[in-house]
This record gives C-alpha cells, structure tokens and sequence, in this order.
C-alpha cells in the first residue's frame, strides 16, 4: 500500500468504524476490536512505508494545497501512529472486560473518535487541520473521562472541557494572526517563515501557551489530575498516555518547522517549567495516597520530561530529538500499562487507597508484576525505554552544557523510584479475601503486556530511532 | 551466532529461563520447581567449566549488539568475568539447595525462587558485562530482583530493610549512571580495556577524578564501603539464604567487582595513581575495615555480627585495589572468591542455627557444638580463615595483601591488615569458645525422630562442602585453576604492563 | 487605521476580556459563555485578517463555529447532568458487576 492510500485510511478507518460502534448497539465491542486491529496494521504498513522512502504526502480529493487538506508522514508521524495503533488494541482487550454492554458502545465509539483525532493530527499538514483535530481530541477525550458518571468525574470533565477550550482557542488565534501575515496554512509552505513574520513572536506565543494548556504542562497541570483519576481505568489509561502527547508533539513541530528552532528564550523557559514540573509533580505523586492521583501526577511530571527534551533540540539535535521520542513512547506504554494495572487493582479492592492493597494483590500477580515492569521504565532504571530515553536525554543535557538539567532529571529518577516503590511496596503481601470475584484474565495481560512491552523498548532503541531520523 | 557468541547468552539464560517459568508455575509446584532450578543451576555450571578451559586455552567469548547510538550492549567472558561467574555459579547451586531446604513449607516460593533466580542472572550479567553500560544494566537489575527478597517475609521490619535498601542502592545507581553518562560524553567510549582506556585522553584530569568518585559511590554503596554501608545490617532480616547470597554472591561482591573494573579496566591502575585518586580509595578502604570489626564487637545478634563482618572484609578487596602492585592485586582480586567461600559458610551455619534451634544470638550459641557438630565445624573453619589462619583460604589473600603492601611501601596497610585480623579474632574467637568448650545453658530440642543428621540434609551439606572448599582454596592454591592461581592470571595478562 | 485592523484590534481585546471572564466567573455556565465569546472573537479575527474574495478564512470561520457548538453542546450536557443526575441513566452506572 503506497502513501496515497494509507493516510486518508488511517484517518477514515477508526472514524468509520466509530460511527459503526455507535450504531450498532451489540456489536461494539466486537468492532472495536476489529478497528483496532486493522489500524495496527495500517500503521505497521505507514511504518515500513516511511522506513525504506522516509516519508510522503497525500492531498485529500486531490485538492492541492491551500484549499485542499493535505496530510504528512515522516518519522516521528509514522512512530506516533504506530504507538497508538498499539496501545489502542490493549486498551480495548481491557475495556471490553471492564465494560458492560450499554456503556461499552459509547466508550467504544468515543475511542476510535480519539484515534481518529490522533491520527489526524500526527499526519496533518496544515494549521487548520491541526485546530480541527486538536478539538476533536479534546472534545473526544472530555466524553470518554466523563464516561464514569460520577459527580467527581463530571466535574474534573467540564474542568477538562473548559481548560481544553481554551488552550485551542488560543492556538486558533495565532492560527489566525499567522494566517493574517503569511496568507498560508500550509506547514511546508510556512518553514522556516515564523520569525521573519509580523506578529510572528505573539502568534508563536500564543499556539504554545495553548498547547501547553492542553498538554497539562506545568503550571497550567491543574485539570489533569482529577480528571484522569476519576475516569475509568482504560479511559485513564487513553488519556495520559496518548492525548497530553499530542499537544506536545505539534509543539515541536511548529518550533522546528514554522519558527525554525528560533528565539533561545523559547527553550530556557521551556526547560524551567520542564524542569520545574519534573520536580514538583514528583513531588505530588509521592504525596498522595490514591493510587489513581499518584499516577496522574507522575503523568505530569513526566511530561516535564518531555518539554525538556523539547527545549535542548536546537542545541543538542539529533540526541535530544531521540530522547523525545523515546521517552515519549516509552511513557505511553509505560503509563497505559501502569493505569491499567492499577485500576485492576482498584477495582478488586473497591477503593483506590493504596495502603489497601496488600490486601488484593495476592491472586493479581499479573496486575502487581505490570506495576512494577511499568515503574521500572518510569523510573529510568534499565533495562527500559525509560532508560534509553533518560540516556539520552542526560547526553543532550551534557552536550548543551546545562549540568543544572542533568541534576533534574537524575533528582526526578530519584523522586520517581520513592513514588513508584511506594507503590510496590503494598504489592508485597496480604492475603485475599476468598469471595471476591476473580478479574477477567485479559483485563490483567492487557496491563502486564504494555509494561512488558515498555521495558522491552530498551532492546529496541536502535530499530527506534531508524524508523525517527533525523531532525526535521 | 557463532558458539563463541552463544556461550555468554546460554549462562544468562540458563538461570533467567528457569526464573520466567517458575513465576509462572502454582505455588505448590514445589518438586518442578526444585527441580527447574536445580538443573538450571547444573547447567550453569557445565557452561562455565566449558568456558573456563576454552578461556585458559585463549579463546574469546563474547556477544554484542547496539543498544543506544554509539554504544553496544556487550558480554565478554576474559578471566577476570569467568573469576566472578565461576564463583557464582558454585555458590548459586549450592545456595539452592540450601534455600530449598530452609524455605519448606513457607509462602511465596515460588516468588522467592523466581527473583532469586532473576538475581543470579543479574550477577552473572554484572560480571560479563563488557563495556559500563551493560554493567551499569546488569547492576540497576540486580538492585530491583533483589528487593523482593528482602522484603520476603513481609513484615514491618522487613519493608523497612527494604525501603532503606532502595535508598541506598538507588542512590547509588544515580551516581553511577552520572559518572557512566559524564564518562561517555567526555571521551565518546565506555568498553572495558586491559589497562584502562583513560590514559592519554584529552579529558581534563580534575573531570576525570570527579568521574572516578561517582563511580566508585556508585558501585561502593553495594560493596558496602563506610558511610555507605547503612543498607547491609538492616538487610538481615531477610531469610539466611538471601543473606548467604546477598552477602557472598551477588549484591557486595558486584560493588566489589565493579570497583575493580572501574580501577583496571577504564582508568587502569597506573593512570588512576597518577590521578591521585588511589590514596583516597585507600583511606576509605582501610577506615572501612576497621569500622566493620569493629561494630562487628558491639553486635549480639549473630547475622549482624556477620554483616557488620562483610563490611570490613570487602574492603580488602578495595584495599587491594587501592595498592598498586601486582601482589596486592592479586590478593585483592582472590579475596572476592575467598570471602565469598568463607562468608557464605558462615550465614549458612547462622541460618542453620536460627532454623533447627531458633538460635539468633550469639549469647545462646553456648554450647552447641555438641548438638551440631558438624554445623559449628563448618564455622570453625570458615571463621578461623577470616581471621586469616593457614591453610584456610583467608591466610592466603592476607599474605598477598600484606606482601602487596610491602611491595609498594604502604606499611601502613600492613598494620591495617594486623589490626584487623586481631579484631576479626576479638569477634569470632569467642564464639567459638561458646560452641564448643561451654556447657548448653538449656536443653536444645531434639533431633527429629529417625533423623540420621543434625538437621535437614539440605540444610547441612552446603555449609559442610563450602568449608571444605574454603581449606582447598587454601592448600591446593598453587595448583592451576585454584582461584589464587587464576587471580595470578588476571593480574599478570590484564593490568599491567608487561 | 483600516477597518480590518479595527476589527482584529476588537477582536483581541475581546479575546482578553473574554479570557478574563473565563478565569473569573463561579458559575461553570457562565464560564462556558466566555468560552463562547472566547471562540467569537478569534473568527473575527480571521475575518477580519481576509482579503476580499478569499474563501479560506470564510471556511475557516465556519468550520470553527460548528465547533464551538459541539463543544458548547457537549458542555451543557455535562452541565446538566451535574445539576440534575437523571434517575436512570445506564452511562452513570460506572464500571461492570460492581
């Protein structure tokens, strides 16, 4: 299958299939998982395509640009795909244990929405097309934490809504002041212009403070934790790991290629509110005694991360564009497997209070193993994607010559193992109660093979980075 | 893959596969379980004695893929590895029979066996490893499968052994993982080189011994080196054979090991005199030994005595180092085995204490050497080797030690090694005394009813064979393939200058 | 000053004050009516930006208003369902089997 064909079905075949879910009262389930597997393997082929061609672009309708909608791969969009066409299966081996019927066709439709989106958006060529799938996602990702239906849960969503809103909003209104000075949407036609732009600098200002917004960055964090504490399992699961990334993503995206890596002020602050987010949400995890808030404060702290590696690519290159990539896959896997497996946890216990654990951990071996493969990546202990990220990342930091950096992200690895251990340590121990239900054995492979798989990425990071290349 | 490329990956697997599989087997699959392990445990030691004389014959074993931009993960079997893996292997085999016999009938096994597997693995990687970054790999491992077991018996205690431990340990790997990440993007390389790589790098020397520092805080916290010993004693309250591995094996001997690696083959020991870095280790050692017999005195509690015991002997091997001179190499280099030999004599001899008689202290030792003779023989011989009598294997690392130090004038590290010995007879004399020359304060409980040995069989063997390796270690060391004799090797063909 | 930067100039500090009654109001409906305005005053800002004839802000706008309505849909929805819980709502039972 050549480009031309893979990416408008990357983006119609989970739509499609979406809308199939909604309409089909019992078979969701089913589709779902259908959609899911044929997604993989849409991306498996975008992935080989792009390995041995490095990339391609489609125009939609053969409507050429600036009317039309044209979508892109290169590395990083084929990497991003991939990774969600993985999670995605997993997540929905999970959710069709964890569901009932009723509530399993809405969270399926919703999911392949939210894939939709995500597809669209790592393949997405032009400005516009980045707000309309940036909202799709949002709005996506507000339905599906609001799925719980408990008043905690409607309210971290409207929260969720609110804050999503607005950080798209702003994006559009630099969308519109950039449309104003340059007369084009288009990505390829706009590299490299971003500085030279009248406005440019506010444009730029205002896209990132809004995707900063809506990647739950610090400072602007305080939606996420409640919302993705209160959501179900696999809802929670979705949203840390994939939707706060692709905000990110486009960040990157535009300062490399609209604004050209410009402006060195654009990376110290980055790299003060990375670093300052890596520390204090650490911080918070280990504070916390719900397990689902110590998790989504560690989504956020590692996020920290992420703006890190962001901020050391003009400098550092090559490597800190690997450290991104690796960490940001690595978290995904990581993150998904660790909500998963918590949530399993939570449920058997009927509470989510991680001093209760010991309790029901007895007959989850699975669950508890998931936890610990899950932290270990977390964490940045080898053998793990965390790792190789975190190997990286401290390469680029040195190279740059900010030792400041170094010692955040070794002081986070610190933090990280005092909150994940925390964790593990309540999975030593206890004993079960005989009478408690036993969990639908999926719903705990489907943890445990996300935090395998994490770890496994340490083998993996060569492979990785062949498929990522160089920095656009 | 070439069979000198299989080989290192066989080792690994052939305690890493038996581990996989025993997570995942019923907890009551107790005969399949001994029996994977066992065979794993075999198997191990089949493959070393095959790499071994394919080693002393020139052969090269090694396998190596990328693993990060510019850096391989990379196991090499050179001599220095095979000392290590050997050792461990031996006392692996041992250890599970031990352990199979002293965990009857408790909970977890199969978790137990499966970590302790993993643990093995991690070891063995520890010693392969052929470049810092797999060493730093194999070593973050060991850390995370030995956790569990010393939380094994779930008690507060126990959690917060554990907990102290992670500190430590952790810690540790974050300097580790500074100094390995410093090293790399200083001069671009982190495999092991036969007289170090360092010398003549255009790396300024004030780096470099920041460099050196981190590194050796790094793998010092498990070698124990005074102040970062604080994990060890606390540690005990794991079972006897996770204290027998922990301290003979796996965790204090990998620090030890990669304070050697760290010394010969990335700085080279002639460069990191040069550095001046040397003298500092020295100090550190020799305070360490010292402060070791030392609390060892105060301690009543028997396992703690011998904790506070490995703490002060370790450091020999570090003292070893830390002189620079081929004899005190190679006293240092053949401690690691002889410690390890004797050590593990000795936990093994506590923990039969603590599980046939329920005897913790050394206070309630008095007499009984009567009831477990053999048992308290075992401990005989492994303790009068530590205090370094011949024709225990003890004396013959002091004599290098003490040789090595003339050699290279330190005739301080002489009264150091006298000290020491003195001490070590202060802390284990006595005990001796008790076992066999006072009277038992009570009557002990019997022998099983048909039990034709003082306690299990599994319990009693490992300890009886140890000692007696610990006194052939000793009076065959002249003979090739005695670990003395393949120190020699190591020192001679890998550190210096021919 | 042409009336287009007038317009875009309007538009701005509508976004402001928008933004400023966003972070402002209790009430979360009146939030999402600043949310809404929020919305209104970067399409005129677009519009404003357009050449004469240029149907790409135009589709623009209207894709971003129909948008702003499924959100606002969306929004009111779980502003509802705050207020008033409805007695049989199968989405709110949560997870299966508990």
């Amino acid at each position: 299958m050549t480009v031309t064909v893979l990416l408008p079905l990357l983006v119609l075949w989970p739509l499609a299939a979406g809308l199939l879910a909604l309409l089909l009262p019992r078979g969701a389930g089913t589709t779902l998982l259908v959609a899911s597997a044929g997604n993989l393997g849409l991306a498996l082929a975008l992935a080989a395509d792009v390995a041995t061609t490095g990339g391609g672009g489609h125009s939609v309708g053969g409507w050429a640009v600036p009317l039309g909608i044209a979508l892109r791969a290169d590395g990083l969009s084929a990497l991003l795909v991939l990774v969600t066409a993985l999670v995605l299966p997993l997540i929905a081996l999970h959710a069709t244990a964890a569901y009932a019927d009723a509530e399993r066709r809405y969270f399926a439709a919703l999911l392949l929405l939210f894939v939709t989106a995500l597809n669209g958006l790592f393949l997405a060529g032009d400005l516009f097309n980045l707000y309309v799938t940036l909202e799709l996602l949002g709005l996506s990702a507000v339905a599906l934490a609001a799925l719980g239906g408990s008043p905690a849960a409607l309210l971290a969503s409207l929260r969720y809504l609110l804050a999503t809103l607005t950080g798209s909003l702003a994006y559009l209104l630099g969308v519109a002041l950039l449309y104003r000075a340059a007369g084009t949407l288009d990505l390829l036609a706009l590299a490299g212009q971003g500085p030279g732009l009248p406005g440019g600098a506010l444009a730029f200002a205002l896209m990132v403070a809004g995707l900063l917004l809506k990647a739950a960055v610090f400072p602007l964090h305080f939606w996420l934790p409640p919302a993705h504490a209160n959501a179900t399992p696999p809802v929670s699961a979705a949203l840390s790991a994939l939707a706060v990334k692709a905000p990110l993503y486009l960040l990157l995206r535009l300062w490399l290629t609209v604004f050209d890596g410009a402006w060195p002020l654009v990376a110290e602050l980055l790299a003060a509110i990375g670093a300052a987010g890596v520390l204090w949400c650490s911080v918070q995890a280990l504070l916390q005694t719900r397990a689902k808030l110590l998790v989504a404060y560690s989504t956020v702290a590692q996020l920290g991360y992420l703006v890190l590696a962001i901020a050391l690519v003009p400098v550092a290159g090559a490597t800190a564009y690997g450290a991104f990539a690796l960490l940001l896959v690595s978290h995904v896997l990581a993150k998904a497997g660790l909500f998963l497996a918590v949530g399993n946890l939570a449920r058997r216990a009927r509470h989510d209070r991680i001093d209760g654990f010991e309790r029901v951990v007895q007959h989850m071996p699975l669950s508890a193993s998931a936890i610990a493969l899950a932290g270990v990546s977390l964490m940045g202990l080898p053998p793990s994607g965390g790792f190789s990220g975190k190997w990286l990342l401290l390469q680029a930091a040195i190279a740059a010559g900010d030792w400041w950096l170094v010692a955040v992200a070794l002081t986070g690895g610190l933090l990280a193992a005092v909150y994940i251990f925390k964790l593990i340590e309540h999975t030593f121990g206890g004993s079960d109660r005989p009478e408690a239900t036993p969990l639908p054995r999926r719903m705990e492979w489907a943890a445990f093979t996300l935090a395998g798989a994490a770890v496994l990425l340490g083998f993996l990071a060569q492979p990785m980075l062949a498929l990522l290349g160089g920095v656009p | 893959m070439n069979e000198n490329a299989l080989l290192p990956v066989l080792v690994l697997a052939s305690s890493l596969l038996p581990g996989v599989i025993i997570f995942f087997l019923p907890e009551g699959a107790v005969r399949l379980r001994s029996a994977l392990n066992l065979a794993g445990a075999s198997v191990k030691l089949l493959l070393v004695a095959v790499m071994l004389w394919g080693v002393s014959r020139g052969v090269t074993y090694a396998v190596s893929f990328p693993l990060l931009p510019g850096l391989d993960f990379s196991l090499r079997a050179d001599p220095l590895a095979l000392l290590f893996v050997t050792l461990s292997a031996q006392l692996w085999f041992l250890t599970t029979i031990y352990a199979i016999g002293y965990l009857e009938d408790s909970p977890n096994r199969a978790r137990f066996f499966g970590f302790f597997s993993l643990c093995v693995t991690a070891t063995v990687g520890v010693a392969m490893a052929g470049n810092l970054l797999t060493f730093l790999l194999f070593y973050e491992l060991l850390t995370l499968s030995t956790y569990p077991l010393v939380v094994h018996r779930e008690t507060a205690r126990a959690r917060a052994a554990g907990n102290r431990y992670l500190a430590y340990t952790i810690a540790g790997g974050a300097a580790l993982l500074l100094g390995t990440a410093w090293l790399y993007a200083e001069t671009g390389t982190l495999t092991f080189t036969p007289r170090g790589f360092l010398d003549g790098s255009d790396a300024p020397a004030p780096v470099l011994a920041a460099i050196f520092f981190l590194l050796v805080a790094g793998v010092g916290v498990k070698a124990a080196l005074v102040p970062l010993h604080g994990w060890l004693p606390r540690a005990m309250v794991a079972p006897a054979p996770v204290s027998a591995l922990l301290h003979a094996v796996a965790v204090v001997k990998a620090g030890a090991f990669g304070i050697i690696r760290v010394v010969y083959d990335v700085f080279g020991v002639e460069y990191a005199a040069e550095l001046g870095v040397m003298d500092a280790l020295a100090a550190v050692a020799a305070f360490t030994i010292i402060y070791g017999s030392l609390r060892a005195l105060a301690q009543d509690d028997l396992k703690r005595r011998l904790a506070f015991s490995t703490v002060s002997q370790v450091s020999y091997i570090a003292l070893g180092v830390a002189i620079v001179g081929p004899l005190a190499s190679i006293g240092g280099i053949v401690h690691l085995v002889h410690q390890g030999l004797m050590k593990i004599t000795l936990f093994f001899c506590a923990g039969n204490y603590a599980e046939t008689l329920g005897l913790h202290k050394v206070s309630q030792l008095d007499g009984v050497g009567r009831r477990m003779p053999l048992t308290t023989a075992a401990f005989t011989v492994a303790a009068l080797g530590m205090i370094g009598l011949p024709p225990m294997a003890g004396f013959i690392s002091k004599w290098y030690l003490g040789l090595g130090a003339l050699e290279a004038g330190a005739t301080w590290a002489v009264v150091v090694l006298a000290g020491s010995s003195a001490l070590n007879a202060a802390y284990f004399l006595p005990i001796l005394h008790r076992a066999w020359f006072r009277p038992a304060t009570g009557a002990w409980s019997p022998r099983p009813a048909g039990a034709r040995a003082e306690t299990t069989l599994a319990l009693l063997l490992p300890p009886v064979i140890t000692a007696v390796l610990v006194v052939l270690a000793g009076l065959l060391a002249a003979v090739p393939y005695s670990p003395q004799e393949w120190a020699t090797l190591v020192v001679r063909r890998e550190f210096y200058a021919q | 000053m042409t009336a287009a930067t007038l317009y875009a100039i309007l538009g701005g500090l509508l976004f402001c004050l928008a933004f400023h009654a966003l972070v402002v109001a209790g009430h979360p409906l009146r939030r999402l009516l600043a949310v809404n305005v929020m919305g209104s005053s970067v399409f005129l800002v677009l519009v404003a930006g357009a050449a004469p004839g240029d149907p790409l802000p135009q589709a623009l706008v209207i894709t971003g208003i129909v948008v702003a309505v499924a959100a606002t849909a969306l929004g009111l929805n779980l502003l509802l369902r705050l207020a008033a819980p409805p007695a049989d709502d199968t989405t709110a039972a949560g997870e299966a089997g508990e």
